[in-house]
């Protein structure tokens, strides 16, 4: 690969992925079900840059992120990562050097047994850095970094509040230089008056180590401020993608302008016709047509009928929807 | 106070105590607050700040370690926090009523749906069953079941979050309470399912007079579920204001704080990205509780007296109040 790659040069590409789950099935009960967690996705992320992922519970958006770290398997499709294809025969350790996550539970994701010490430092040794001397300076640059005293490297994470455990999780991620990190859920375990500081964070470390930003998360309010371009996930699909402003300004597809209409916040007390009714569907059972269609407030037999593709509307700002057109009125949040 | 200026609820310098081996703790600490008939109100804080032992206590149902250390609990006037546990069961569902967080814990797992919420007609109303069966299938139509008639021999379990909560409101609401007390209901739901189930609460109450006693960790849920709200800090109000005015004119630091830290969506298109504005510090855990204001630490405007006397509830102008030595 090129070395000297230009910043257009994808960072990730994730191409026309499937990700299906085989439920139940047996000797008896004949052939499995296929639930499709992630049916036919595709997005890129550039060097230094973040795209939000948003999208309620069960569209996808984890299984994505694991099928990045290498950590599902494909059912069709490829995800390519800095230009080689994860899988197969891809190191684990190379993936894990470009890619890492920050997860959403810091309580949950950090082993109670560990000094923030061997949290850190057992990366670093497993990629080969073996100088003790070295390992040491690094734990403690990466604990200044992430806003934590080098002193504090001996405690274990029961000694540390929500926050500061995240901060640590945020270490841990880092600890390896990636050029990626996924973020899932970043700050929806942790206390709403704390959550800016970690925001605040996450966006200071991208400056500085520039790093790309793969954030997911339901808040749209943390999705616009954290983003340069935005995916729409639902039912396993992308429903609409594009930069920040045209998702959150200009929202085209109307499962967007229900997941705006549904903020409770009262700038959008003028949107209740925009919001969707009803739950979301089993993917195990996905509607025919637009899988939205029972949802929206906007449905034609049409959308009963055939499934839209998703197309470009505008400069890389890309619709699955059959009436995109008629929704060309700016949505004022 | 007599009949129609007496509010239907009133909480009067409410304290609870959490004692442990290691000592009593405060975790309330001189609440109070009142609810008019049919008025919507929000009681909002983070995580541990005493909204849930708040709730219960209304409903008398502190358990050990927890106790009431004092203060006053009215219903329309009549005192209910020393009533004795028969007729605290007699108020719960008819009177007050209260939906939680998780609706599985509430539900009988063995149960069908429909049976449950008939019991409340049979309990309460001295309904027959027969009639308490046809009265629970007009429940869950009131509260948008579809397929009400099928759903009602459903266990919980084989129902979505949405519809256990929508079952939930519907055995509260069985007995038409006079208040509705909602902890944080919809937190475990998706933002657009919240939504639908928030306006499904609203409307049904407003149709019946309910009285709503909102709580949640989401300003932006209570100011628009409530007409009011009561901003909770480490076990105290630190705030009561309209919900129209705390997003704008916010007076007690921490509020202040929360409002500037919150990015809401379309602040970026109009500012540009701006840096957060953080609070310092964590939320201090009830076994250390500071003394004077339980904000001092966190708080920009701390001066010496913050950090020993306790400010009082102060009443500002148009019906606000704030607990701060420097509001404003
Ligand atoms: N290992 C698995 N086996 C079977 N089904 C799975 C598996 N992992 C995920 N699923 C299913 O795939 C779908 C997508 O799940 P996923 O965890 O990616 O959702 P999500 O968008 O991350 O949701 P949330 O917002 O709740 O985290 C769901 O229906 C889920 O139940
Ligand atoms: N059953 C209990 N035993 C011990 N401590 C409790 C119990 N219930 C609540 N607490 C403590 O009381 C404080 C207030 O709790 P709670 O009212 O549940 O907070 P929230 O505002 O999150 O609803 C917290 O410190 C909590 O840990
Ligand atoms: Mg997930
Ligand atoms: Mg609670």
């Amino acid at each position: 690969m090129d070395k000297h790659a230009g910043a257009d040069q994808a960072l990730l590409s994730v191409e026309d992925l499937a990700v299906y789950f085989p439920i139940g099935g047996g000797v008896f009960s004949g052939r499995p079900q296929m639930l499709r967690a992630v049916d036919g996705v595709s997005l890129s992320i550039k060097p230094g840059e973040s795209l939000g992922l948003v999208g309620e519970s069960g569209c996808g958006k984890s299984t994505l992120a694991l099928s990045i770290l290498g950590l599902v398997d494909a059912t069709t499709g490829r995800v390519v990562l800095d230009g080689k294809t994860v899988g197969g025969d891809t190191d684990r350790r190379d993936v894990a050097r470009t890619v890492q996550m920050v997860f959403q539970d810091p309580y949950a994701s950090l082993n109670p047994r560990q000094t923030v010490r061997r949290t850190l430092a057992d990366p670093l040794r497993l990629h080969g850095v073996s100088n003790a001397g070295e390992v040491a300076d690094r734990v403690a640059e990466m604990l200044r970094q992430v806003g934590l005293r080098p002193d504090q490297a001996d405690l274990y994470p029961h000694e540390f509040s929500g926050g500061q455990r995240q901060r640590i999780g945020i270490a841990r991620a880092l600890i390896l230089k990636p050029k990626l990190v996924i973020c899932d859920e970043p700050v929806s375990a942790l206390d709403v008056s704390i959550r800016a500081q970690i925001i605040n964070l996450l966006l200071e470390l991208q400056a500085e180590m520039g790093l790309s930003y793969l954030m997911i998360s339901h808040d749209l309010g943390v999705v616009e401020h954290m983003s340069d371009r935005v995916a729409v996930m639902y039912l396993g699909r992308i429903v609409e993608t594009g930069g920040w402003r045209e998702i959150f300004e200009q929202p085209r597809h109307p499962y967007t302008r229900a997941l705006i209409a549904a903020i409770p916040d009262p700038l959008t007390r003028g949107l209740a016709r925009e919001k969707a009714r009803g739950e979301i569907p089993s993917p195990l059972n996905p509607p025919p047509g637009c899988t939205f269609n029972p949802r929206c407030p906007h449905a034609i037999d049409h959308c009963r009928a055939a499934a839209p593709m998703l197309s470009a509307i505008d400069d890389g700002h890309l619709v699955s929807c059959w009436r995109a057109d008629e929704f060309a009125t700016p949505i004022s949040a | 106070m007599s009949g129609a200026n007496m509010p239907l609820l009133s909480v009067e310098d409410l304290h609870i105590s959490l004692t442990t081996d290691a000592g009593r703790f405060p975790a309330v600490d001189g609440v109070s607050f009142t609810i008019a008939r049919g008025e919507t109100v929000g009681l909002v804080g983070e995580s541990g700040c005493g909204k849930s032992i708040t709730a219960l206590s209304i409903m008398g149902l502190l358990r050990d370690p927890l106790g009431l250390a004092g203060g006053k609990i009215k219903l329309s006037g009549q005192e209910i926090q020393n009533l004795p546990a028969s007729q605290l069961r007699a108020l719960r569902g008819k009177r007050i009523a209260m939906i939680f967080q998780e609706p599985m814990t509430a539900l009988n797992p063995l149960k069908a749906v429909g049976t449950q919420i008939a019991e409340m007609f049979v309990l309460h109303q001295g309904a027959s069953w027969r009639e308490a069966e046809s009265k629970a299938v007009d429940a869950l139509t009131q509260v948008k079941v579809p397929a009400p008639a099928q759903r009602a021999k459903d266990f919980p379990h084989q129902l979505s979050g949405g519809m256990r909560q929508r079952v939930m409101i519907a055995i509260a609401l069985a007995c038409e309470p006079d208040l509705l007390i909602a902890d944080e209901p919809t937190t475990a739901l998706d933002v657009t399912v919240q939504s639908e189930i928030v306006d499904l609460m609203k409307e049904l109450c407003a149709a019946r007079g309910t009285a709503i006693l909102m709580i949640s960790h989401d300003l932006g849920l209570v100011t628009d579920t409530c007409k009011r709200v009561c901003v909770m800090y480490a076990g105290r109000i630190v705030e009561q204001q309209d919900s129209e005015r705390i997003f704008n004119s916010p007076q007690h630091p921490y509020t202040q704080g929360l409002v500037a830290s919150l990015p809401r969506l379309g602040m970026r298109a109009r500012h540009g990205r701006r840096r957060l504005t953080e609070i310092a510090g964590v939320v201090p855990g009830i076994t250390a509780y500071p003394v004077g204001c339980r904000f001092h630490p966190r708080c920009t405007r701390r001066t010496e007296i913050c950090e020993t006397v306790v400010p009082e509830l102060t009443a500002l102008a148009e019906g606000s109040l704030v607990r701060c030595h420097h509001h404003g």
